[in-house]
């Protein structure tokens, strides 16, 4: 057992409370610490003055400074607006084909249709706009609907085979297994191949260009280009949109495809429809 | 102070001093909570806000299930980059039928709030199947398996009974019909005229993942494209007091 010290002249008081011989100093409290602690307290109290805190009957207060999340974010998106607000009108006046004449005017619509284009079509169109199976590459001359800027603007406006626009662009190809034979499925397949010159069997591509003739040619064309009125792909260029093998085409031909764009006509202004367009229209593609 | 020395006597007896901090707590839970039911500015009215259908409500409970929430939060703050981004930023009142409501508080991907109709179905079933074979840069696992885990909304009345005790007004109509509706909404073919009779006429029917069984993935893929639709925002003025 160690010996309890003598307590000293000069030592603070205790609490008077102890434990086995062992007692507690009662030191007051760090004044620095005790004094950010005050403050905090009318801190507290001026930020509930200033800012909206108190519930009442109807609503809370309002806070003499009037803070408002709402209107703040609203202010800020006002002031860009209006920054912008002279190029949006100029290029919502100018028509498609003469922005690319003032290079200002095109600067402006091609930086703003990027930043469109970045934010709502990348996912599909790819961050490049390099396309994704089923989803079209929109950096080559390979156009489904039209590669022209009023083309472009058109399908932007109003998407593709979807149901919120009454104006979309809609075409929809037979699901060919309930028409076919399986037998003239895989020549017609052959003969699409033949055309890009990947076909593997002469005698069946032979056979598939009647059947070609007789179901595909109304809409792709007796030559196989396609045609842009009504979507339907070029089938000579080699580019596919779902793939060029023998089996995918053969999935395409049998269950058909239903590609969707949505229509963005209620999602993104008139200047930022046009914008992207033409952000769209130069990226290499362009007709 | 003698006020302060009688402090005193809760620190020495531990069962006066749970009873005086359990009070303490209750005061400040009170404070904090009850003025939520009581302000009329915590829910602002606003036009078109329903029910979830069987299928939405079957693809939200797919979505808590696999987790969805932990990556992918449905809450647009009121900030101009989120409001440029994904769209007018939440209210209050679209989350009125979440039990429990899907904010998130972490953004792995981008959020959903708004996701609806944003992109096609067949874009949700390839990205749901492979996201990397739409967006290269993702880092989000595959959840193909969906497309094979077939459904049929055997339990979904049940599940509309639950929320309907916490306060979603799902009529005894909505309820006895949960599991027809629940298969009109994915089949074009049937007679969903019910359907749109019981949750309006801007329920979308499709054959959501594109194949012939229903599936999770249909049911998922109806939910994301009804998320952040359902409100109509050209009657809708923001009341700046909040």
């Amino acid at each position: 057992m160690s010996k309890i010290p003598e307590k000293q002249p000069g030592d603070p008081n205790t609490t008077g409370h102890s434990w086995d011989g062992i007692e507690e100093f009662d030191n007051p409290m760090p004044r620095w610490w005790l004094w950010t602690f005050y403050v905090t307290i009318i801190w507290g109290v001026i930020y509930t003055i200033m800012y909206p805190a108190w519930p009442l009957v109807q609503s809370a207060t309002a806070g003499v400074l009037g803070w408002s999340s709402r209107e703040l974010v609203q202010e800020e998106i006002v002031s860009f607006e209006e920054a912008n607000a002279p190029w949006n009108a100029k290029l919502v006046e100018t028509s498609l084909g003469d922005v690319s004449k003032d290079p200002e005017l095109q600067q402006y619509a091609v930086n703003a249709g990027g930043a469109v284009f970045r934010t709502w079509c990348a996912q599909c169109h790819g961050s490049g706009a390099q396309g994704a199976p089923g989803f079209p590459n929109l950096l080559d001359d390979a156009w489904l609907w039209g590669g022209s800027l009023e083309d472009i603007e058109t399908t932007i406006a109003y998407g593709i085979r979807n149901e919120e626009s009454d104006d979309a662009r809609y075409s929809e190809m037979p699901a060919f297994g309930e028409i076919l034979e399986k037998e003239e499925i895989t020549q017609v397949v052959q003969y699409v191949m033949s055309l890009t010159n990947a076909q593997t069997d002469d005698a069946a591509a032979q056979a598939g260009k009647v059947v070609f003739e007789d179901n595909c040619s109304s809409c792709h064309g007796e030559d196989g280009k396609g045609d842009v009125t009504q979507g339907a792909p070029n089938l000579t260029d080699a580019i596919w949109l779902y793939g060029g093998s023998q089996e995918a085409l053969t999935e395409t031909v049998t269950n058909s495809r239903f590609g969707v764009m949505p229509a963005w006509e209620n999602r993104l202004t008139d200047a930022q429809i046009r914008a992207v367009t033409a952000y769209v229209h130069q990226l290499g593609g362009g007709q | 102070m003698a006020i302060l020395d009688k402090h005193k006597i809760l620190e020495t007896n531990a069962t006066l001093l749970l009873i005086f901090s359990f009070l303490v707590v209750t005061i400040g839970g009170i404070v904090q909570i009850t003025p939520l039911f009581y302000l009329e500015n915590t829910i602002e009215k606003v036009e078109g806000m329903r029910p979830y259908t069987p299928l939405e409500m079957a693809g939200r409970d797919i979505y808590i299930r696999e987790g969805c929430y932990t990556c992918h939060s449905q809450m647009i703050r009121p900030m101009r980059d989120e409001v440029e981004r994904y769209g007018h930023y939440s209210l209050a009142a679209e989350s009125m039928y979440d039990h429990p409501f899907q904010w998130g508080s972490k953004r792995t991907g981008p959020d959903l709030a708004r996701v609806g109709g944003r992109y096609s179905d067949q874009w949700h079933v390839d990205h749901l199947r492979d996201p990397q074979s739409v967006v290269p840069e993702s880092v989000m696992p595959k959840y193909g398996f969906l497309e094979h885990r077939k459904i049929d909304g055997k339990y979904i009345g049940d599940v509309m009974a639950a929320n309907a005790v916490v306060g979603t007004p799902y009529t005894e109509e909505m309820l006895a019909n949960a599991q027809a509706d629940f298969r009109a909404q994915a089949d074009p073919d049937s007679d969903y005229d019910g359907l749109l009779e019981r949750y309006g006429d801007k329920v979308s029917v499709r054959n959501f993942d594109g194949q012939p069984e229903l599936t999770e993935a249909d049911a998922l893929v109806a939910y994301l494209q009804m998320l952040g639709t359902l409100v109509d925002f050209s009657t809708f003025t923001p009341d700046p007091s909040r």
